[in-house]
């Protein structure tokens, strides 16, 4: 999969509060949660993303909550990738079993600022500030979650596992 | 023979039908709890329904607990609660408990003996983790693993390093489960367990009750752990005897288990401690926070809300009244925590003390309702996260304290311990 996108950077321990505030979650339709995302973090962060942009954060990108909702609203408030340091542990199954790709590339997450256009491979982990002319190589996934994402998240992947027993 | 093992990696093993396990592993396991509550459930529900015939790989062991928004806030909330009911009904859930039974989830399933050592359990909830705390492995998850799990009985886990956290000697008086976890989490700061099991043992775990062993492995997940262990002992079989409704098997790890770190605490260092916002690894001590007035106490949570915790805050609330400016609400965390403060008359200590008591519900803990906080008003809670915006406003403010500390600020009206009010 080939992304680019203009980038919105932040900083570290992003949690799921400010990505999808609580209050939002008496709902699980995305584009309701896409209309609230990071608001506690930034009001005009809905407004200033377009569809297709791309996420760049320091260490443990979405911290705290096991709600999916929080990259739920991320994905449908436009954004394709999600690049970080590190993310929390809850947050990176989510986001492998719901289709939002991420990628950890410390060196990545160094170089590039708010507002460069990111060019990302996600099947080679190849990551190219198209601004600044970088390029970075993200960690790869082990093959078994490549193969959760290729079957397009973790419900497609049981599903025919399922139909083959 | 099999390598040495930690007890994390042995739970796995066993669920994996593997011998041995080692940390970086990928793993298939079968799991024998899969839990979400009215938050998580609605989206694991329908996720399970797409995945396979739409029924539950087992009924009895699919714990359904409605506890974030119920009693239903709004109609929004009633809806979602309702999808969870209807579900539980339709596949016949033996573990789904209605308003007027519901608790906190990881008060209410330890305390009813669904949750034993050995489990390996996944949860749509950061703080399922709390189990650890009876030698079980169980950690939280996103909607899709619960509804995949509910599905198949299984999950994929990558078997993590553990790290050890040695907490020997005496606690001072007043020095409890809370303060260790915050002081822990003050140390090696929010990802400090990233992706890690922390396993907890010495002289001054062993020394504590089970719900204050719940309180520490309840926040695991606030260093960024996967699962927050402590081993079985004779308080745990103490606790689970009688009360576990399956077999318990009790899994220790090997004296020459390999670990990532080792980190020793002498338990005599930890005061009382406050996290300052906006992250629980925001640490200061209590009688440093004094200057920090405030407007709301909440005494409860899957962190805090249990007997002993309801027993501390109303030791100090006993006699006293809650500061004119502040309002401090009591929820015990389950039917039975509210049974027993009523039996040993610790609601009258709190009704006495001008606190406000609520039925069991997350509420506010998660700025979910039941104590919204206003624009920059700060609240002392015994909570577990204090994210931006986690109590109501974004410009509010939660510290996250013991039951005993957040009872006397509750009087004092500013941060402060139980000594100052004598």
């Amino acid at each position: 999969m080939q992304f680019k996108g203009t980038v919105y950077r932040c900083g570290r321990d992003i949690d799921t509060d400010v990505i999808i505030p609580a209050r939002y979650l008496t709902t699980s339709d995305p584009a309701e949660l896409a209309k609230h995302c990071m608001e506690d973090l930034d009001t005009e962060f809905v407004n200033k993303v377009s569809q297709g942009d791309i996420i760049v954060a320091d260490e443990n990108f979405g911290c705290g909550s096991s709600r999916e909702h929080a990259p739920i609203a991320i994905k449908a408030a436009g954004i394709d990738v999600v690049i970080a340091k590190s993310f929390a542990r809850i947050f990176y199954r989510n986001s492998i079993n719901i289709g939002l790709a991420i990628m950890e590339c410390p060196e990545a997450v160094d170089a590039i600022s708010n507002g460069d256009v990111v060019s990302v491979d996600a099947d080679t982990g190849t990551i190219v500030d198209e601004t600044t002319g970088q390029t970075f190589k993200a960690q790869p996934f082990p093959p078994f979650l490549q193969e959760i994402i290729e079957a397009g998240g973790l419900i497609n992947r049981t599903k025919a596992k399922l139909a083959a027993e | 023979m099999a390598r040495p093992m930690t007890m994390a990696e042995k739970i796995l093993a066993a669920h994996a039908h593997l011998d041995e396990v080692e940390p970086g592993q990928l793993i298939e396991c079968d799991l024998d709890l899969v839990l979400a509550n009215d938050v998580t459930a609605p989206i694991a529900i329908k996720k399970c329904k797409e995945c396979g015939t739409g029924d539950v790989f087992d009924p009895t062991r699919v714990l359904l607990v409605p506890d974030h928004y119920t009693p239903n806030k709004d109609i929004a909330a009633a809806e979602q609660a309702k999808i969870v009911r209807d579900f539980a009904r339709e596949q016949g859930i033996t573990h789904y408990w209605e308003v007027g039974c519901v608790g906190v989830e990881h008060a209410l399933l330890p305390e009813q003996g669904v949750v034993g050592a050995g489990d390996l359990i996944i949860g749509a909830d950061s703080h399922t983790c709390t189990y650890g705390a009876l030698g079980a492995f169980s950690t939280g998850v996103g909607s899709t693993d619960a509804g995949v799990g509910f599905a198949t009985g299984k999950a994929w886990f990558k078997v993590p390093e553990s790290i050890l956290f040695k907490v020997e000697g005496q606690l001072a008086p007043g020095v409890t489960g809370k303060d260790i976890i915050l002081h822990i989490i003050g140390k090696i700061g929010v990802d400090g367990a990233l992706y890690c099991a922390m396993e907890f043992t010495g002289s001054a775990i062993a020394a504590l009750p089970m719900d204050e062993r719940q309180t520490i492995s309840n926040m695991a997940i606030e260093a960024g752990g996967k699962a927050g262990l402590i081993a079985v002992d004779d308080v745990t079989r103490a606790y689970m005897d009688g009360r576990v409704e399956r077999p318990y098997t009790e899994y220790h790890s090997d004296p020459d288990a390999q670990y990532k770190s080792i980190i020793e605490i002498d338990a005599a260092d930890i005061k009382p401690t406050v996290s300052w916002p906006h992250l629980p690894s925001n640490t200061h001590l209590a009688e440093d926070s004094r200057h920090i007035t405030i407007d709301q106490v909440v005494i409860g949570s899957c962190t805090n809300g249990r007997l002993t915790d309801m027993r501390q805050a109303a030791d100090v609330l006993r006699g006293h009244k809650v500061h004119p400016n502040v309002r401090c609400l009591i929820i015990p965390a389950t039917q039975l925590v509210y049974r027993q403060c009523m039996e040993e008359g610790l609601m009258e200590v709190f009704l006495d003390a001008n606190c406000a008591i609520s039925a069991p519900t997350c509420g506010p803990c998660l700025g979910g309702h039941m104590g919204i906080l206003a624009k920059g008003e700060r609240a002392v809670a015994t909570t577990n996260r204090n994210f931006v915006g986690r109590m109501g406003h974004p410009e509010s403010e939660v510290y996250l304290a013991s039951p005993a500390v957040a009872a006397a600020s509750a009087v004092l009206g500013h941060i402060g311990i139980p000594q100052d009010l004598d």
